[in-house]
């Protein structure tokens, strides 16, 4: 599982660069999380390669973002760009699902 | 074996219990909430489940030492200050002091796109945080059935709660979980599934259009608790439970006597007055003079300096002082004096059961010595008769484990006397006292008389009860051969009893008179028959001292002619 962090130029940068800024919340290595990393990725890889900035975040590291985030259900993906922001919960297996919410149409 | 239950149970290991600091709630539950378990909270909407659970919190920080969490899950951080302020309670203050710590989870029904498995650990993570950041002892979530409208999968929310339920009571805190009171259930969700150790069952019931709210505990596992309903009230000072079912009649008793201020009443009641912690009903006919005998015990027990407070359900406080004052009695003083409250509201401001609550409450808070309910015959408007008594019979019950003596006045609708009035609590009371109208002679006067008066020795008689600018009195009426006269007829009998009197001691002088020239009379007589007797006493004395003076005489001449002869031998 890879972690990529991203600082506030590189944001900037990617917002112009980069069609698709996604975040997901995940809890450590918890079946779910390590789930949804992998499904997310293989979706992001077939359909929007090199189009995205994924940034995986630990919620269990980072315990006080949790409120800030309103989180509640993880794994959480939430996709902050092109607008309007969408949130998604669950593993990602339901392609079509998440799909959707990132406004791709096959 | 030979165990002893009583030494056997001693041994065992109490529920411990977490104190909720909400007046009358920890007396039903025999000492507070299951310490470091969840207990549900439920009810219809509006029925003061968040109060209910924020006074927790709150009490919790500010007398028990033990800090708090709140997950809001309807309404926002803020918007939760600002309703709980209107009580006093300063929750920003609170926050800053790490004392309480407010969360809001915002959920929102269609905002989320489920894509597969999801586990509620950000909810985990949160509720974790905030309970270590600030050593929080208590949580409550408020409500969270709101997840089950913001998230899809049944399932996965059932497991989680059940997941949640268990890991909080891992982390030991005592937990209030508020759910919405469904068809037919405790819970739309069935949130009492999950919660096993203890249900409390809120409920806002409007009948006639007048609310009573009411809280029952449902169950409480390993715990001794009320099963009543008992109601409750949210006022300033936030919610105030008061388990007034307890009928167990072991309170005690005083032979402590307490005046009436009428004096004439008092002495019909045996010379000083009625029993101390004793109920006393009033009951007459409309303008029997029923206030004024009220009145005047008040007025009596502030001049002892004693506290009394006044519950009228007819008149305003202002209406009653005013009206005092023309039988020159002074309430006013008192009401400044601080010795006299009076709470004046009509019957229908609220239930039964809250005016019984309120009147409960401002005992405690004001601690009377007498309190007076006039009249409560006017309760009947918002509720049946047996509803009003068994309001009644709680309440003397609750005065009289405080000692408190309360008079009720009650009005009769019809003239006859009926043996089963008013409310039927006369079996209820110590002493009852009746005033009726008597219409005679072409006028309306009120009779009085002790109907019964439990443990002491009463007048049996009627008496006229008189109103006038001096104050109350009662006087002994008349018995003449055409019944019981007052009023004017009285006056008119007295007069005549008057003129009676008169003519009769006129007669008694000139007998007397008649008697003491009889006695000089005789005096006279008895004199003159007793110097008749001592001139016929002295007679007789003379005549005997003649005859011994001829005697010695006699003697003395023989001796002298004895000794004559012997000398001439």
């Amino acid at each position: 599982m890879s972690q990529k962090k991203i600082s506030e130029d590189d944001w900037n940068l990617d917002n112009e660069k980069r069609q698709y800024v996604l975040r997901l919340f995940v809890t450590g290595a918890s079946l779910n999380s390590r789930r949804a990393v992998v499904n997310l990725k293989d979706i992001c890889e077939k359909y929007i390669k090199d189009d995205y900035s994924l940034e995986i975040i630990d919620v269990y590291q980072q315990k006080h973002i949790a409120e800030r985030e309103q989180l509640l259900a993880l794994p959480l993906l939430i996709k902050s760009h092109p607008l309007p922001e969408k949130r998604m919960i669950g593993d990602m297996s339901d392609t079509e699902k998440v799909l959707k919410g990132l406004g791709i149409s096959i | 074996m030979n165990i002893k239950p009583s030494n056997f149970r001693a041994h065992l290991p109490s529920l411990p219990k977490s104190k909720t600091g909400i007046v009358g709630l920890d007396e039903i539950t025999d000492g507070g909430l299951p310490k470091g378990r969840p207990t549900l909270i439920c009810g219809a909407a509006g029925c003061g489940k968040t109060l209910f659970s924020i006074e927790f919190l709150v009490h919790g920080a500010l007398e028990y030492n033990e800090p708090g969490v709140f997950i809001a899950f309807e309404e926002k951080a803020e918007e939760l200050a600002v309703n709980v302020s209107s009580l006093g309670f300063d929750l920003k203050q609170l926050q800053q002091d790490k004392m309480i710590r407010l969360d809001h989870v915002h959920i929102e029904r269609g905002e989320i796109e489920e894509t597969g498995e999801y586990d509620l650990d950000g909810l985990f993570i949160r509720l974790g945080y905030a309970i270590d950041s600030i050593g929080a002892k208590r949580v409550v979530l408020d409500t969270i059935e709101s997840l089950f409208s913001g998230l899809n999968n049944q399932a996965i929310i059932r497991a989680e709660l059940r997941r949640l339920f268990g890991w909080l009571k891992e982390k030991e805190v005592t937990t209030i979980i508020t759910g919405e009171k469904g068809e037919g259930t405790l819970t739309r969700h069935g949130l009492e599934e999950y919660v096993s150790d203890c249900v409390i069952l809120l409920d806002h019931r409007v009948s006639n259009k007048i609310s009573t709210r009411l809280l029952r505990i449902v169950k409480y596992r390993g715990s001794e608790h009320g099963t009543n309903e008992y109601p409750f009230l949210i006022d300033n000072d936030g919610i105030w439970v008061l388990p007034v079912t307890s009928l167990t009649l072991s309170h005690d008793v005083s032979t402590e006597k307490i005046s009436s201020g009428i004096p004439a009443l008092n002495k019909m009641l045996g010379g000083e007055g009625f029993f101390r912690g004793s109920s006393i009903l009033v009951s007459g006919t409309a303008g029997t003079g029923k206030t004024s005998i009220a009145g005047c015990f008040a007025n009596e027990t502030c001049m002892n300096g004693e506290r009394c407070i006044y519950f009228a359900f007819e008149e305003s406080s202002r209406q009653i002082i005013r009206n005092m004052q023309s039988i020159n009695i002074d309430l006013q003083q008192h009401v400044e004096s601080g010795l006299l409250r009076f709470f004046a509201s009509r019957p229908t401001l609220n239930g039964l059961e809250m005016h019984l609550l309120a009147i409960n409450k401002m005992v405690i808070e004001f601690n009377p010595s007498v309190i007076v309910l006039d009249p409560i015959t006017n309760l009947i408007t918002v509720g049946t008769p047996s509803e009003v008594k068994s309001v009644l019979i709680r309440l003397i019950d609750f005065l009289q484990s405080r000692q408190v003596t309360v008079m009720f006045t009650a009005l009769s609708l019809n003239d006859t006397v009926n043996e089963q009035t008013d409310e039927s609590i006369s079996s209820l009371v110590d002493a009852w006292m009746l005033v009726r109208d008597i219409e005679f002679n072409g006028e309306r006067n009120r009779g009085f008389y002790v109907m019964k008066s439990r443990g002491m020795k009463h007048s049996n008689q009627v008496r006229e009860f008189v109103i006038s600018d001096e104050g109350l009195n009662m006087v002994d009426v008349f018995l003449g051969p055409e019944g019981v006269l007052t009023g004017s007829a009285r006056k008119a009998q007295q007069l005549l009893e008057e003129t009676g009197e008169a003519i009769r001691g006129h007669a008694l002088s000139r007998k007397d008179r008649e008697i003491e020239r009889k006695r000089v009379v005789l005096e006279s007589k008895i004199a003159s028959l007793k110097e008749e007797f001592e001139s016929i006493q002295e007679e007789l004395n003379k005549t005997y001292i003649e005859d011994q003076l001829k005697q010695e005489v006699m003697e003395k001449s023989r001796r002298e002619i004895e000794k004559n002869r012997g000398g001439d031998n």
